[in-house]
């Protein structure tokens, strides 16, 4: 029986032949990650563990990035915690502040994600790295902590659903309208447990920084990963950024077997916003019939921070204002892409249009700090949870979208698309 | 034999690790700390009302979000000694299994167990009973990889012995 691209990299790293959907296996491990709120469990947990040395100081990845620069004092001792860690296990990949970046956007960057690996992380958006044909999954600081430990974890092998693509986006549309368009039309739970494979012409059609956002977003319909297949583009990802690097490229066999296919034409494609509390309850902007009223745009985060965003971002934002009392928050997600915004006049466009910019941090995204809401706010923001209090108080909301349809409601005060005003 | 018996909490579908134990207390891992805020966007008045040996039922992908361990860590801190659901979302799932916070998937108790009722459960057989409507129910039980797991008490253990 065919297997599909992501049973094909498990098998791999299995030593087996073949694999298939429900098979309980253990795989070798090529990275495992954790940040600054997960990293710390991880490393009590191993305190437990017979032997406290880690399997491979290379292939572990230690990024604090949540509540740094350090919010408050317990985040300072967790920061502390991680960077100990590092240093007595001489970790390789250990980005203190100043080299650091949010974690989906760093390591890609840096060349450590590669296509055909095996790569799990204490976060739930670890998935982002199938953008580039690896598996890659969220998993919890004790999974984690044996990872790091032994270099290997379990897992029930995953059915898959495909989804084709084809045609090509237009206007403002972005991989952020596809994936939440997605979600909404499959759920929350939609891909429960199983891979999303994406394929099909339109592939060709959409940028690496869309790639990684929309296989960052699978976990919001369930699925254990979302993967990508390697051409040319991503081909060239890598020769910028992990030249030399050698990786393997699976493809699924032919006679793969998925559980549904689901066809997309990307030039149907809507600019596409999640209303409260759940990624999956979408709108496109020509169903909003309101006017839906904001105090705050967060445009940053490892799903549209990229460099890719925050230049559209500034397209929108040139030689216009933000509406008065709309606070306008950008958080270039590597200090690398602040530098590149930098370099670029980005900065100085958001800036003199009103925003502020932010050191890289997933901050608000989480309601930690750098943006938390009060009672009744509302914010469209380019993250990718909506749940309720996530950003702050139980009764604020948060829209999903864009960093277009962020950027154009941030000028007009209230949601729309942008390019109409 | 008996392994968890208590009063149900009851919640709706897609309960996610956000609510479970909001972001905002997450520079804190210490369980009771974390325990103090169980469920508090949508219950305030859980953390005050749940008993030891609690169950807490919920509907289809429970724990969904996040992948805070810190969840299953602060509903097991609060007592609850075991979570029935619909279904559950796969890192909530495996994080569970991984600190030993039993978890049962069965749609059927999920959606006739009310809450407030006496509920009992046998890990073992994955039988579920509802002393209050004498109502009993079959969940669905480990595959045995996991019952390794689960019966070496967490994947510490499981590591350790290997």
């Amino acid at each position: 029986m065919g297997m599909t691209m992501t049973q094909k990299i498990l098998a791999a790293h299995t030593g087996l032949s073949s694999v298939s959907a429900g098979q309980l296996i253990e795989a070798d491990l090529d990275l495992v990650l954790g940040n600054d709120i997960t990293s710390p469990v991880a490393i009590n947990v191993m305190k437990g563990f017979s032997s406290d040395g880690v399997f491979d100081k290379e292939k572990i990845a230690l990024v604090p990035d949540h509540f740094v620069p350090n919010k408050d004092i317990k985040s300072a001792e967790n920061c502390s915690i991680v960077r100990e860690f590092a240093k007595k296990h001489d970790i390789t990949n250990y980005f203190e502040v100043g080299e650091m970046g949010i974690e989906h956007a760093l390591l890609p960057e840096k060349g450590l994600t590669l296509p055909g690996q095996v790569i799990i992380g204490a976060d739930s958006h670890t998935c982002t790295y199938g953008a580039l044909g690896a598996f890659s999954t969220g998993v919890g600081s004790t999974d984690m902590a044996a990872g790091m430990s032994t270099g290997k974890a379990w897992f029930k092998v995953p059915g898959a659903i495909k989804v084709v693509l084809t045609g090509s986006m237009t206007g403002s549309v972005s991989g952020k309208d596809l994936i939440l368009h997605l979600i909404g039309m499959i759920g929350v739970d939609g891909a429960l447990y199983r891979s999303v494979e994406f394929t099909g012409p339109g592939v060709s059609a959409l940028s690496m920084d869309d790639r990684f956002t929309i296989a960052n977003m699978a976990i919001e319909c369930g699925a254990k990963n979302g993967i990508f297949p390697v051409d040319e583009q991503t081909q060239e990802y890598l020769q910028e950024h992990a030249p030399g690097k050698e990786y393997k490229v699976y493809l699924p066999d032919p006679d793969a077997v998925y559980d549904e296919v689901i066809n997309i034409d990307l030039s149907a494609l809507r600019p596409t916003v999640a209303f409260p509390h759940l990624p999956s309850n979408t709108k496109t902007v020509d169903e909003i019939d309101e006017k839906i009223r904001i105090d705050q745009v967060v445009i940053g985060s490892c799903t549209n921070g990229r460099i890719s965003d925050i230049r559209k971002a500034a397209e929108i934002l040139k030689g216009r204002h933000v509406a008065k009392g709309i606070r306008l928050i950008v958080i270039p997600a590597t200090q690398s892409i602040y530098l590149q915004s930098l370099r670029e006049g980005l900065i100085e466009t958001i800036i003199e249009a009103g925003g502020v910019v932010s050191t890289p941090t997933c901050g608000p995204c989480l309601g930690g700090y750098m943006g938390v809401m009060s009672a009744g706010e509302r914010c469209v923001s380019t993250t990718n949870r909506n749940f309720i209090g996530r950003m702050g108080d139980k009764t604020s909301e948060i829209y999903l979208a864009s960093p277009a349809t962020a950027a154009a409601s941030a000028v007009a005060g209230y949601i729309t698309e942008a390019g109409i005003n | 034999m008996e392994n968890a018996h208590g009063h149900v909490f009851k919640y709706g579908d897609n309960i996610d690790t956000d609510v479970i134990i909001p972001a905002r207390y997450l520079a804190d891992s210490d369980p009771k700390a974390l325990a103090a805020h169980c469920m508090e966007d949508i219950d305030d008045t859980f953390p005050g009302k749940v008993h030891k040996g609690d169950i807490m039922v919920g509907g289809k992908n429970f724990g969904c979000g996040s992948s805070r361990e810190h969840a299953p860590i602060a509903i097991k801190a609060s007592g609850v000694s075991a979570v029935v659901a619909s279904s559950f979302a796969r890192i909530f799932y495996r994080n569970a299994i991984n600190i030993g916070l039993p978890i049962l998937e069965c749609p059927e108790a999920a959606e006739q167990i009310q809450d407030g009722d006496e509920v009992g459960i046998e890990f073992g057989t994955g039988i579920i009973t509802d002393f209050t409507t004498g109502k009993t129910f079959k969940g669905q039980s480990f595959p045995e990889f996991m019952q390794d797991l689960i019966d070496a008490g967490g994947l510490v253990n499981f590591v350790n012995s290997k």
